[in-house]
């Protein structure tokens, strides 16, 4: 019971739990798009993949993590909490004058490196940072979260082009591919089709994973991060919008929903 | 003896291209825009020249993601569209983001106001500095020769923050004969005695300069200010030095109106002893005449004669 899938599993888990009694102390958080991401995190920070110091956290010996899908990030401040990097009474100010963790998290939070309120930024800056610790020979790895509804912005497919020519293969960028935009599905919206064939088609080292298998994710992150080939890679995970919550989940419109406290204190209460 | 003029891009890329050749933290980023210059930078300095293509948006983003890791970097296009195409990301990671984390991004947009002479609106600016100075932490700085534009890149190493640097694509000849204009004080007066005092910055000094020449031929001295850093200037130093005239006129060549030069005074003299005022810019419209740059000007009313003639009825109206 004690092996480190579990205690992955076990620590998505409590994460999932942490995000809920945020969204039920600040409902102006998005939920549905911080419940999709909880696995990447998870396997990001606890599963040995970013190296990170809540200490120090721009560390010139950090690997640099990019949140670029902001609001979607939520389930960043339990975590964010329990490596250190900020006090856990902060988790109870959130929304709060005095307080620090906003609605779209902002880099004066420790842990948060750019400012990602608007969507589709990440990547470009990302590539930026990437060029410059190859050009600094650094080894530090560039971890980009996006998520699939951003990816309509074009200045990410400038960056995709960009990372590619010049064989940015310190640059990995994570995909929360959760199909679902604020009014309805990315594929009614503008379909991305295959989303890795694209990214391939660009050029870049992509494949998927089941983004809600935490020890998948780890593993394929793992993979991801040492692969040196001289391309950008990129890891489309295929995860669920408001993942566990029902009317939330499957619900086109989750994002800008928010769950009554009823259901979410019953599925606090319910939760094993 | 005058000094030979110079291309402002050359001029402030030359100093760029003997700094590199010492400073392995200096990085420069082209979207598909170049110079004479700017090919020996490229030759010589391979591994910290990047073209990014035309792609405005990934420029700055990536000129951002550079100065995260320690990089002073300097970002090149033409202006209206290192300015009005990648907007929010200027706002988003250099202006926002340097409110949490020290940037230092050079944005050098070559081709203020009617530079592009007949390359019609889509090159020609007239909105830059009204959207650049609705940002925080952003300098902005307007050299209004090369003299001045090479010195400033000593400003932009100094002052570890994002700025827009705004060059005439034209070469313009010397004003400040005697060497750059002191950066801390951002304006310089070029002509001093007389009761009217002009104000302006980038080209629009040197009309300023030739309209003053016509009027003391005449009899009549007109004070003339280069404010060359926009958001930088010594305010009470300009307020004190305003103090000394009966009426204050602006020239820009950029919109009237609409939150520019116009604007700026108008905040900054909201507390000063009321005067008379003169707001002299282009005429908000797109338009497709060709001509030369001075016809053009007198078209939308910034040009000598233009000028000459709403100074004239600004004194006849005012009893100067």
């Amino acid at each position: 019971m004690n092996s480190p899938e579990h205690a992955l599993s076990a620590k998505a888990r409590w994460v999932w739990r942490e995000t809920l009694r945020i969204h039920r102390r600040a409902p102006e958080t998005r939920l549905a798009s911080s419940l999709s991401s909880i696995e990447i995190f998870v396997a990001l920070y606890y599963g040995g993949i970013l190296r990170h110091d809540a200490a120090e956290p721009l560390a010139e010996l950090r690997d640099r993590l990019i949140i670029s899908k902001g609001h979607g990030s939520i389930c960043m401040y339990p975590i964010l909490a329990d490596l250190g990097f900020f006090p856990v009474e902060e988790l109870d100010k959130v929304c709060q004058a005095g307080g620090f963790l906003g609605g779209i998290p902002d880099p004066v939070i420790p842990g948060y490196e750019t400012v990602n309120g608007s969507l589709g930024h990440g990547l470009g800056v990302a590539a930026g940072m990437a060029l410059g610790l190859k050009r600094k020979a650094s080894d530090r790895a560039v971890f980009v979260l996006a998520g699939d509804g951003e990816l309509h912005e074009g200045a990410n497919w400038e960056a995709a082009m960009f990372a590619a020519h010049h064989g940015l293969d310190n640059l990995n960028l994570i995909v929360d591919d959760n199909r679902i935009s604020m009014l309805d599905y990315t594929n009614k919206i503008v379909g991305h089709g295959d989303l890795a064939g694209r990214f391939a088609a660009f050029g870049w080292q992509a494949e998927e994973v089941d983004g809600h298998d935490v020890v998948q994710v780890r593993e394929r992150l793992a993979a991801m991060k040492e692969s040196h080939s001289g391309k950008p890679k990129v890891l489309v995970a295929k995860t669920r919008k408001g993942h566990g919550v029902p009317k939330l989940e499957g619900e086109p419109l989750c994002h800008i929903i928010n769950p009554k406290p009823e259901l979410l204190d019953q599925l606090l209460g319910e939760a094993p | 003896m005058t000094q030979p003029s110079q291309a402002m891009r050359d001029a402030f890329l030359l100093r760029l291209l003997e700094a590199m050749r010492q400073d392995e933290k200096l990085f420069f980023v082209t979207a598909d825009f170049g110079s004479p210059v700017l090919d020996r930078i490229r030759a010589e300095h391979p591994e910290r020249f990047i073209n990014v293509g035309i792609a405005e948006q990934n420029l700055i983003n990536v000129s951002a993601g550079l100065a995260l890791e320690g990089y002073t970097v300097f970002a090149y296009a033409i202006a209206p569209f290192i300015t009005m195409r990648c907007y929010e990301q200027i706002r988003v990671s250099l202006a926002l983001l340097s409110a949490v984390r020290p940037l230092n991004v050079n944005l050098i947009g070559v081709g203020a106001g009617y530079s592009y002479v007949v390359s019609g609106p889509t090159h020609q600016c007239y909105e830059d500095l009204t959207i650049m100075r609705a940002l925080p932490n952003l300098g902005l700085l307007s050299p209004a020769d090369h003299v001045t534009a090479a010195a400033m890149f000593d400003t932009c190493l100094a002052r570890r923050q994002p700025k827009y640097l705004r060059l005439d694509a034209q070469v313009l000849p010397v004003v400040h004969q005697a060497g750059a204009p002191d950066p801390s004080l951002g304006f310089a007066q070029l002509r001093r005695p007389g009761k009217i005092c002009l104000i302006a910055t980038g080209y629009p000094v040197h009309t300023a300069l030739r309209v003053a020449e016509q009027f003391a031929a005449s009899g009549r001295d007109l004070a003339v200010i280069d404010l060359f850093d926009i958001a930088g200037f010594d305010r009470p130093a300009l307020l004190q030095t305003l103090a000394d005239y009966a009426a204050i006129v602006t020239l820009e060549e950029g919109f009237k109106g609409r939150g520019g030069v116009d604007a700026l005074f108008f905040d900054l003299l909201a507390d000063a002893p009321p005067r008379p005022m003169l707001n002299l810019g282009v005429a908000p419209g797109y338009r497709f005449e060709l001509g030369s740059r001075v016809q053009l000007h007198e078209q939308v009313g910034i040009g000598p004669n233009a000028v000459r003639a709403a100074l004239t009825a600004f004194i006849d109206r005012h009893h100067l």
